[in-house]
């Protein structure tokens, strides 16, 4: 066992971890995270998506070990002020349904709106090709996601309307 | 005209901020404690075969064991609709991967640990892996005590053979049909097993305390069924319903999966092995493949005769399905098909024989469209083959022969309203039907259109309850047991009771289901809660609102005939100023001028049976009951691109409308369309079961067992709601949640056949499979046995003969 830190969701957690435990399994067994969901335990599905450094990872791939004093955030940690602009875009288009991929979904796209704030639909759809959803057929996601990159467009087209 | 303010608009779901900000609670995140005990389950490596002996002593001393269970623990079957499957088997294995023993530990890794120490003696019997050799003269017989079991009165399992269930149909004179047809044609049609892949796999907690109460916390559709299967179980133990509770908060996906009971009913015994702790036991993905249920695989035999209008005189459908080393789900698949195989057609003369086969493969169950998709396939496929044959449009060929209200159904019953006519015509027309698209060199594209239809398949008493309570500040409870699968559910009966007593849907809390707690519901099955669960609600809601008039009036001393609801606020008829808001009284009640109060707290129930239901028909033509509520019947429209070069195909449009009665909200309609057409797609596509000749699950993953991503979207899909009501439905509205995935099939196979000129009668049409015959090589000659089969070798050469 080795004692590492995580800066999980804005806090500090020390954690004692076996070298062979998986970030999900330290996550949801040891530190009471839930919204990973474990979906298939290989990487396929996306449901245990968390946000490590910023960037979206499946935690059931990954050694909590080699997490260290990294920054991790879950659906827990996003959205301090309330629900995000994207969270409240999936509640608005009713763009989940047994809901049990939204955690990775909302984490996938919002690491991807962070990098690229405008994506298009097909870099929406290969952003997030990795989490599956089997209920909807994906289209209210897609639409959420580009609901808000048309958001982000405006409000950049503002921003640069006011310095000209 | 729509007159209604709540029922019929989009409602935002009542679960949405929950499931996007992770406060929702799947069964697996509920916290236990410390205390929480971990089992994992020792499974057969063989298809088939007598257990020697089980030495659990090594396994028992291991670090961290608690105990080992056995079937010598626990010696009893269960089942819903026929007691065939084991808690842990007794004598022999079944199928690979069945549970022979648990291991229950302190941690989940002890538990694994130990499970590999568990050394079980094997002596392998000769394995029925396919329907010939299930079928034939010597079969050997995987359930020899067949004619013991306990089942439902209208299923006929054939003693001594491996027949489960044999649903005959018989209506007219059939000879006499296929005498009056201008054109026969017969052929068969191959849909393999198929996995319902929740992203959720089972999950389930028990606990048995130290007062010998047996709690679960499950993942499942089926709470109520839940209980009734373990208290029948689990008697032996002397309990009873009411030592039962099962809890089942949101679950991640069912399809028809978490329906009835699978593993649920290992946890109940592991708890009750392990009194006064709490036992988890979590399926991995493997283990959800072939452990839970799939979907049976199908052959199918059409023969069809036809006026040279296109009239059709004879049907004659017969059906042989691979049920797995369990029937008793899988048995009423094939009931619910052996009553409505005909389509929805009006055909005079019809012969169908549905027949439910065991065999050494994974147990197989409900699935999204219970059989319907599978037969849909072979039908709708012949139907344009023959419209073809005779030079006739295929869409005219459906519309000449669409069943219509009032017609008389297979087994004798009248059709339900539904226009089937109007659906065609819009789905023909939003895909520009007739219409060649441009093709290229490398590139064709082809139209299909075909038709559906569904019915619930319950038993004649499924029935629905609700609890309606006012809390103080005017919202309510609604306690329901169907459960929120993801289609809406919650949200839908929010909207009823929020029609009825004008309190806002947001101010509705509807929970999930727990059976101390929540009103009676059958299971969430057969896309029939919203019809009959929703009447529940609606009855509750009316029953409240009566009180509330009631109690206003006699406080009021006014007519409770003269007052209305109307935004939260009782109203006078009579007198325009009178507005007294709910939240004033429906707990409090209502103050007099003397002081005294009257009223109280106001709460409401309701109920739904289908009374006029009967499951009891002539077991050799089905006919004289009313095993059907109703019927939702539809139709797609597809356009297919082909890639000429790969056989990959790419859908560039798919409308699909279905005659809903009443969409209670349009926007989760569109929902089930979307996803239900995908996954439709998806069994029409690629995804691709597939056994090694031991019976092993081959592909037990999505690596390669593959779903649909966000990049395997059809381009375009447009749904279309057509609303002619359902008279006992509340509001008129029928289900739709299975419908959506039935048409997928037939369509994919007509249009390839219209792009390209080839007819593929075998699932899933891979691109691999178009490729191959495109070159005109067929895949069954090249494949190679190290891929795997299915449950049938070539379709071709089945005979359909029962020796």
């Amino acid at each position: 066992m080795k004692e590492i830190t995580l800066h999980l969701n804005g806090e500090v957690r020390r954690i004692a971890v076996a070298p062979h435990e998986t970030l999900l399994e330290v996550l949801r067994e040891r530190l009471g995270i839930t919204t990973p969901k474990s979906g298939c335990g290989r990487g396929d599905c996306g449901a245990c998506t968390v946000l490590l450094e910023g960037k979206a990872v499946r935690s059931c791939l990954i050694l909590a070990i080699e997490t260290d004093g990294q920054r991790v955030t879950t659906l827990e940690g996003i959205g301090e002020d309330g629900p995000t602009a994207l969270q409240q875009e999936f509640v608005k288009r009713n763009a989940f349904q047994c809901g049990f991929c939204a955690s990775g979904i909302v984490l996938a796209a919002s690491a991807l709106l962070k990098e690229n704030p405008q994506p298009n639909e097909g870099e929406i759809r290969e952003a997030l090709a990795g989490n599956l959803c089997r209920c909807t057929g994906y289209e209210p996601i897609v639409a959420a996601v580009r609901a808000v990159a048309r958001r982000n467009a405006g409000k950049k087209r503002v921003a640069k309307r006011a310095r000209s | 005209m729509n007159t209604n303010k709540v029922v019929g608009t989009p409602s935002i779901r009542v679960d949405g901020l929950e499931k996007v900000t992770g406060a929702a609670l799947y069964a697996d995140d509920l916290p236990f404690g410390p205390g929480l005990l971990h089992a994992v389950v020792v499974e057969s490596p063989h298809a088939h075969a007598k257990i020697k002996s089980i030495n659990t002593s090594t396994a028992e001393k291991a670090p961290g064991v608690v105990r080992v269970v056995t079937g010598r623990d626990f010696p009893y079957k269960f089942g819903l609709y026929m007691q065939d499957r084991f808690i842990f088997p007794q004598d022999r294995v079944r199928f690979v991967g069945e549970q022979v023993a648990a291991v229950i530990a302190e941690t989940p890794e002890a538990a694994l640990r130990a499970a590999r120490l568990v050394k079980v003696t094997y002596e392998p019997l000769a394995a029925v892996l396919n329907l010939a050799d299930a079928l034939c003269k010597d079969a050997v017989t995987i359930h020899p005590d067949l004619a013991n079991y306990e089942r439902v009165p209208w299923f006929f399992p054939r003693a001594g053979t491996n027949i489960a269930h044999w649903r005959k149909t018989r209506k007219g004179d059939i000879e006499k049909g296929f005498r009056q047809a201008d054109y026969i044609l017969e052929d068969t049609y191959t849909v393999p097993r198929y996995a319902h892949c929740p992203m959720e796999t089972h999950a389930v907690t028990g606990w048995f305390d130290l007062s010998g109460r047996l709690t679960l916390w499950a993942s499942s559709q089926s709470p109520y069924a839940q209980r009734g299967v373990m208290a029948v179980a689990l008697k032996p133990f002397g309990l009873s319903h009411q030592d039962i509770r099962i809890i089942t908060p949101y679950v991640g996906g069912g399809f028809g999966g978490k329906a009835g009971v699978s593993m649920e009913i290992i946890g109940a015994v592991l708890a009750i092995a392990m009194k006064g702790r709490p036992v988890r036991l979590h399926w991995t993905r493997e283990q959800e493949f072939k452990n839970t249920s799939q979907r049976q695989g199908v052959v199918a035999r059409v023969k069809m005769g036809v006026k040279k209008d296109g009239r059709i005189t004879a049907l004659e459908h017969t059906l042989h399905w691979d049920a797995g080393a369990s029937a008793e789900y899988g048995a009423n698949v094939v009931n619910a098909v052996g009553l409505s195989a005909t389509g929805p057609y009006r055909i005079p003369n019809v012969k169908i024989d549905s027949v439910c086969v065991y065999t050494n493969m994974p147990p197989c169950g409900a699935y999204r469209g219970f059989g319907y998709s599978e037969f849909h396939f072979g039908l709708e496929s012949h139907l344009t083959r023959i419209a073809k044959a005779l030079g006739m449009d295929p869409v005219e060929i459906r519309k000449v022969n669409a069943i219509r209200e009032g017609d008389t159904l297979a087994y004798g019953a009248k059709m339900n309203p539904g226009n089937l006519v109007e659906a065609i015509d819009r789905v023909a027309k939003e895909i520009r039907w007739g219409r060649k698209e441009k093709s290229g060199s490398t590139r064709a594209v082809g139209k299909a259109v075909a038709c559906f239809w569904k019915a619930p398949a319950m038993p004649p008493n499924a029935s629905s309850a609700a609890y309606l309570k006012f809390n103080e500040d005017g919202s309510l409870n609604l306690a329901v047991s169907g459960m929120e699968i993801g289609q809406g559910f919650l949200t839908v009966m929010a909207q009823i009771a929020s029609e009825v007593l004008t309190v806002p849907v947001s101010k509705i809390r509807v929970e999930t289901p727990d059976t101390d707690r929540n009103a009676y519901e059958w299971q969430t099955v057969g896309s029939h809660v919203t019809w009959s669960c929703g009447n529940a609600v609606r009855a509750a809601a009316e029953e409240v609102k009566a009180k509330v008039l009631a109690t206003v009036a006699r406080a009021k001393k006014l007519k409770a005939a003269d007052l209305y609801l109307e935004a939260e606020h009782v109203k006078n008829r009579r007198d325009k100023s009178f507005a007294l808001p709910l939240r004033e009284f429906v707990i409090d009640g209502i103050m007099l001028a003397d002081g005294r109060y009257v009223g109280g707290p106001i709460h409401g129930t309701g109920m739904f049976m289908p009374e006029f239901t009967s499951a009891l028909g002539d077991p050799e033509t089905s006919q004289g009951g009313h095993p059907n509520v109703h019927y939702t019947v539809g139709a797609a429209g597809l356009v297919l691109e082909v890639d000429k070069e790969t056989g990959k195909l790419k859908v560039r449009k798919v409308a699909l409308a279905a005659d809903v009665g009443q969409a209670v909200n349009p926007d989760l309609v569109r929902g089930q369309v979307v996803g239900g057409m995908l996954q439709g797609l998806a069994t029409a596509l690629y995804e691709d079961i597939r056994y090694a000749p031991d019976g092993r699950l081959l592909n037990p993953n999505f690596t390669d067992y593959k779903i649909p991503t966000t990049l395997d979207c059809p381009d375009k899909i447009v749904s279309i709601m057509l609303e002619t009501p359902q008279p006992d439905g509340p509001f008129g509205a029928r289900g739709i949640g299975e419908h959506t995935m039935i048409p997928a099939a037939p369509t994919i196979a007509d249009a390839l056949e219209d792009a390209v000129g080839i007819r593929l009668k075998t699932l899933p049409i891979t691109a691999e499979k178009v490729a191959l015959a495109l070159n005109g090589i067929e895949y069954d000659d090249v494949k190679g046995d190290h891929l795997g089969f299915c449950f049938i070798g070539r379709p071709s050469d089945y005979s359909f003969e029962i020796g």
